[in-house]
C-alpha cells in the first residue's frame, strides 16, 4: 500500500464521514441564528468558533460537506452516464463519421472555459444547488469521453477482440463485455480527480453566489461570506477554506494511489 | 577476451543462473540456446551489469582480468557500448523514434570518444555504410519510422559496434524479422565479427540459426549449462538429454493425416481483392490506394490442411481478415461451404459457426478479467448457449489436455503452450469445420511447439477439421500442412503439395524463401529413439 492512497482515504474519507454524521448528528442546528454570539472563536463549547450570525461553524462545515459531496457526486454521475457510452461509441466506430462527430462535439465542449459557462448556465437557469450540478455534470462529459475513447482504442486492437468478432458479437456487445471491464481502472481514477473538481467548481459557484442557496449551508458561500470579516475573526474563514483543501487534496491523492493501485503497467512485476 | 566464470545470479530464494562458464573469444560466434525462461537472456544482461535491482551475483565476468562484478556503475557505463554492445529483438523500441539515425549513431560516438559534431556524424555515416545503409538512399537525417524493421535492426546495429567494442551479445536479434531479412541481417552479423574481431554472443531460441552461423554453442537449461562445444560437434554427439530432446522437438513430425478420398470444397476463395486507400500527398493530388489483396483465388477440401506463407506485408492478414468475415472485400467473393462470407453482422450466425480461429500471441487473445470457461464458451453466442455448456467446455478442455481444475482461473494463470491449447478448446467447442491458424504456434518454445502440432494433428482426425495455417515460417508449415500457398505482393505466386513446393520450387521467390530459411545440415542429424521422459512437459 501506497501512503498517498492510505493518505488520500483518510483525507477523503474525513469529508465524506462529516456528511455522513450530519445526518443524525450536529453539534448545533445550522438554521439557529443566535446574533449575540457571532464571530466567537474557537472554544470548548463551539469547537470552531461561530459566524457572524452566531452559527456553529463545525456544524456548518458538516453540513456544507453533505452540499459539496452530493453535487461533485451527481455531476461525475452525468459525466460517466453520457461521456462513457459516447466514448465507448467513438472508439467502436473509430476514424468513422461518427467517431468524428462525437470527438469534435468534445473539442467544442471544451473550448469554452468551463466555469464561465457554468456561471453562465446558473444565471440563466437561475441559481440553485441543481443547477450548479448540471453546469459541473456537462463539462465532465467531454472528460469522461476522452479517457474511455483512449482507453479503448488500444484494446480494439487486442487478438481477444478479434476473437469475440469471429463469435458473432457487435460492437455494443464487445463494448460492454470486454472493453468496459478492461477501462475500468482508468474510468474510476479519473472519477476521483473529477470528483475532487467537482467539489472545487461547487465552492467556487457558491463563491459567487450562484450555487445552493442560503439558508443551505455551502463552503463556498461560507468563504465569500467571510470575505469582510477576515480581520476581524479569520477563523470564519480559514476553516471553510481549509475544509475545501483538504477534501480535494485528499481525493487527489486517493486518486494518484488509484492509479498506481490499480493500474497493471505501473504495477511492479512480482 | 571476455569470459565469465563460475557466474550465478539469484533473487531471493530463486538461483537464476548457476555455475555459467563462458569464453568469448575474439573473432568467434558462440550461440547459446535454449527456451524461454532458461536465463539465456539473464546471463546477458549479467555481462553487462545490468540486472534488475534485488539480484545478487557470485562469480567473475573478467575483461581483461578486471571483474565487471565489482566495477561501480559508473566504470560499468564506461564499458557498455565502448566495449560491450548489445542489439535485441525488437528493433522498433530500440531507437529513439525523435532523433534521426545519424544523430543516434553520432550520439555515441560523442560521449564515448568526445569527438565533435561533424567528425561524429563522418564516423557515424561509415558505421552505417558499413551495416549496409549506404549513402545517398540513407542519409543521415532518415528517423526511425522512415525505415522497414531489418533496417532498423541495421541501425541498432550500427549503434552497438559504433565503437568496436570487444563483444557484441545479440538476443534474439532476428525473431521479430522476415526470413529473407533474418538470413541478411545473419550474414551482416557474421561479416562484422570476421572483418572486426569481435566476439559475438548470440542468443537464440532456434538451432537452425545457431547452426548455420556459430562457432560454438552452449545449450542452457533452467539456468545452467548442460552442454557446450564447437557447434557441429555438439549437434552431431547430443550428449545430454535435454540437447536431444530440443534436436527431436525442432525436426518433429506429427502423425500423418490422410486426406479424403472424395474431395468436397469447404472454403473457395474467387478473385479477391482488398485495397487501402493512402494517405493524400498534397491536398489537390487524388488519392493512391495499395492493393493489399490483389485478385486471390484458391480453395480448401473439407479436411483438408493448407498452408498460406509470405514474409511482413504480403497481405496474408488482410486475406485472413477477410476470411473470417471482419472485413469487406471490394472485388471477388469467399464461400463457404456454399455460403457467402460477408463482413460484420451481413454474416449470418450459423455461417460463422462454421469457422473459427487462433491467434498468435496467447497473451493478447484473452480477455484478463473473464474466467477460462467464460472465455472458452464465448463462440456459444453464434449457436446460443446449450444448457450443458459447462459439460462441453470441461470436454474441449480435456481435448486439449487442460487439466479441469482450470475453468475457474484466469488465463495469466497459463504458460503460454497453454493458452494456446485454450485457445484451441475455444476453437473447438461449437464444432467448426474450418479452424484459421493465423501463425498460432510462431510463439511457442520448440518443444511445446511439438506438442500443439501433435495436439492439431490428433484433433483433424478426430474432428474432421479443415485448416487453414498462416505462417511465415516455411518449416512449420511443412510439419503440418498437405498443400501450400505461397504469398508475394498480395498474390499467391505458387501453389502444390507442400512436399513438392518444399522440394522443387518453381518460382523465384519460394526459392528465395526456401534459400533464407536457416536448417540443420541433414548430415548433423541423430537417428535416434528419444526417450519419453525427455519429451514430457517442461518444467514451470
Amino acid at each position: 500500500m501506497r501512503a498517498s492512497l492510505i493518505l488520500g482515504t483518510l483525507l477523503s474519507g474525513l469529508a465524506l464521514a462529516a456528511a455522513l454524521a450530519s445526518f443524525v448528528w450536529t453539534p448545533a442546528d445550522v438554521t439557529q441564528l443566535a446574533i449575540a454570539q457571532k464571530l466567537l472563536p474557537p472554544s470548548g463549547q463551539h469547537w470552531l468558533g461561530t459566524d457572524h450570525f452566531g452559527r456553529d461553524m463545525l456544524s456548518m462545515i458538516m453540513v456544507g460537506a453533505r452540499t459539496s459531496i452530493a453535487v461533485a457526486l451527481v455531476a461525475v454521475g452525468i459525466g460517466m452516464g453520457f461521456g462513457v457510452p459516447l466514448g465507448l461509441l467513438a472508439a467502436a466506430r473509430s476514424g468513422g463519421w461518427l467517431d468524428e462527430v462525437v470527438m469534435r462535439g468534445n473539442d467544442l465542449v471544451f473550448a469554452f472555459p468551463s466555469l464561465v459557462i457554468a456561471i453562465l448556465i446558473t444565471a440563466v437557469l437561475g441559481p440553485s444547488a441543481l443547477n450548479a450540478i448540471i453546469a459541473i455534470g456537462i463539462f465532465n462529459i467531454p472528460v469522461f469521453a476522452r479517457v474511455t475513447r483512449g482507453g479503448a482504442l488500444p484494446i480494439w486492437t487486442l487478438d481477444y477482440i478479434r476473437a469475440a468478432q469471429v463469435a458473432g458479437k457487435g460492437a455494443g456487445r464487445i463494448s460492454i463485455q470486454h472493453i468496459l471491464p478492461n477501462i475500468a481502472n482508468l474510468l474510476i481514477v479519473q472519477g476521483t480527480i473529477q470528483f475532487s473538481l467537482g467539489i472545487l467548481a461547487e465552492a467556487g459557484l457558491s463563491y459567487v453566489g450562484l450555487g445552493a442557496q442560503p439558508p443551505t449551508p455551502s463552503w463556498g458561500r461560507m468563504l465569500a461570506e467571510a470575505q469582510t470579516m477576515v480581520a476581524l475573526a479569520p477563523h470564519v474563514a480559514i476553516i471553510p477554506g481549509l475544509a475545501i483543501v483538504v477534501t480535494v487534496l485528499g481525493l487527489n491523492l486517493l486518486g494518484d494511489g488509484l492509479r498506481d493501485a490499480l493500474d497493471p503497467r505501473l504495477r511492479r512485476s512480482p | 577476451m571476455i569470459q565469465t566464470s563460475r557466474l550465478s545470479v539469484e533473487i531471493g530464494p530463486h538461483e537464476i543462473l548457476r555455475g555459467i562458464d563462458l569464453a568469448l573469444p575474439p573473432g568467434q560466434i558462440t550461440g547459446l540456446v535454449g527456451e524461454s525462461g532458461s536465463g539465456k537472456s539473464m546471463a546477458a544482461l549479467a555481462i553487462m551489469g545490468l540486472l534488475p535491482d534485488g539480484m545478487r551475483t557470485e562469480g567473475r565476468v573478467d575483461l581483461d582480468g578486471r571483474n565487471l562484478l565489482e566495477l561501480s556503475e559508473r566504470d560499468l557505463c564506461r564499458i557498455r557500448g565502448k566495449r560491450i554492445g548489445m542489439i535485441f529483438q525488437e528493433p522498433m523500441t530500440a531507437l529513439n523514434p525523435l532523433m534521426t539515425i545519424g544523430d543516434q549513431v553520432a550520439e555515441v560516438l560523442r560521449i564515448h570518444q568526445g569527438l565533435d559534431r561533424k567528425a561524429a556524424q563522418e564516423r557515424a555515416r561509415d558505421r552505417l555504410d558499413r551495416v549496409g545503409l549506404t549513402a545517398p538512399r540513407f542519409p543521415l537525417t532518415l528517423y526511425p519510422h522512415e525505415l522497414s524493421g531489418g533496417q532498423r535492426q541495421r541501425v541498432a546495429i550500427a549503434l552497438a559496434i559504433a565503437l568496436r567494442p570487444d563483444l557484441l551479445i545479440a538476443d534474439e536479434p532476428t525473431t521479430a524479422l522476415d526470413v529473407t531479412t533474418q538470413a541478411k541481417i545473419l550474414d551482416l552479423l557474421k561479416a562484422l565479427v570476421r572483418d572486426e574481431g569481435m566476439a559475438l554472443l548470440l542468443i537464440t531460441h532456434d538451432l537452425a540459426v545457431v547452426a548455420g552461423i556459430a562457432d560454438r554453442v552452449a545449450v542452457m537449461q533452467h539456468g545452467t549449462i548442460v552442454e557446450e562445444g564447437p557447434t557441429e560437434q555438439v549437434f552431431r554427439q547430443q550428449r545430454h538429454p535435454y540437447t536431444r530432446a530440443l534436436f527431436a522437438a525442432s525436426t518433429h513430425q506429427p502423425r500423418l493425416v490422410l486426406p479424403r478420398a472424395e474431395p468436397r470444397p469447404l472454403l473457395q476463395v474467387e478473385g479477391a481483392v482488398r485495397e487501402y486507400p493512402l494517405p493524400r500527398r498534397s491536398l489537390g493530388e487524388a488519392r493512391g490506394s495499395l492493393r493489399a489483396v490483389d485478385g486471390v483465388g484458391f480453395r480448401i477440401e473439407a479436411g483438408e490442411s493448407v498452408g498460406l506463407v509470405g514474409e511482413s506485408g504480403c497481405g496474408k492478414s488482410t486475406l485472413t481478415r477477410a476470411i473470417l468475415g471482419l472485413d469487406p472485400l471490394q472485388g471477388g467473393r469467399i464461400l463457404l461451404d456454399g455460403q457467402e462470407i460477408r463482413a460484420g453482422r451481413a454474416m449470418p450466425a450459423g455461417l460463422r459457426a462454421k469457422m473459427q480461429v487462433v491467434f498468435q500471441d496467447p497473451f493478447g487473445s484473452f480477455d484478463p478479467r473473464w474466467r477460462v470457461e467464460r472465455l472458452v464458451a464465448e463462440p456459444f453466442h453464434l449457436t446460443g448457449l446449450p444448457r450443458d455448456w459447462r459439460e462441453q467446455v470441461a470436454e474441449a478442455l480435456y481435448e486439449v489436455g487442460i487439466a479441469g481444475d482450470a475453468m475457474r482461473r484466469h488465463i495469466h494463470e497459463f504458460s503460454g503452450g497453454q493458452r494456446q491449447r485454450i485457445a484451441i478448446a475455444r476453437a473447438l467447442i461449437i464444432k467448426p469445420r474450418l479452424i484459421v491458424l493465423d501463425e498460432a504456434v510462431s510463439a511457442l518454445d520448440v518443444r511445446v511447439r511439438a506438442q500443439v502440432l501433435d495436439l492439431l494433428a490428433g484433433l483433424r482426425v478426430s474432428h474432421g477439421l479443415a485448416y487453414l495455417f498462416i505462417s511465415h515460417d516455411l518449416s512449420v508449415v511443412r510439419q503440418i500442412t498437405d498443400r501450400v500457398m505461397i504469398m508475394e505482393k498480395g498474390r499467391i505466386v505458387e501453389t502444390g503439395p507442400t512436399h513438392k513446393v518444399m522440394d522443387a520450387p518453381e518460382h523465384p521467390y519460394t526459392q528465395s524463401l526456401l534459400a533464407a530459411t536457416p536448417r540443420i545440415p541433414v548430415d548433423w542429424h541423430v537417428h535416434e529413439q528419444v526417450s519419453r521422459v525427455a519429451l514430457s512437459t517442461p518444467a514451470p
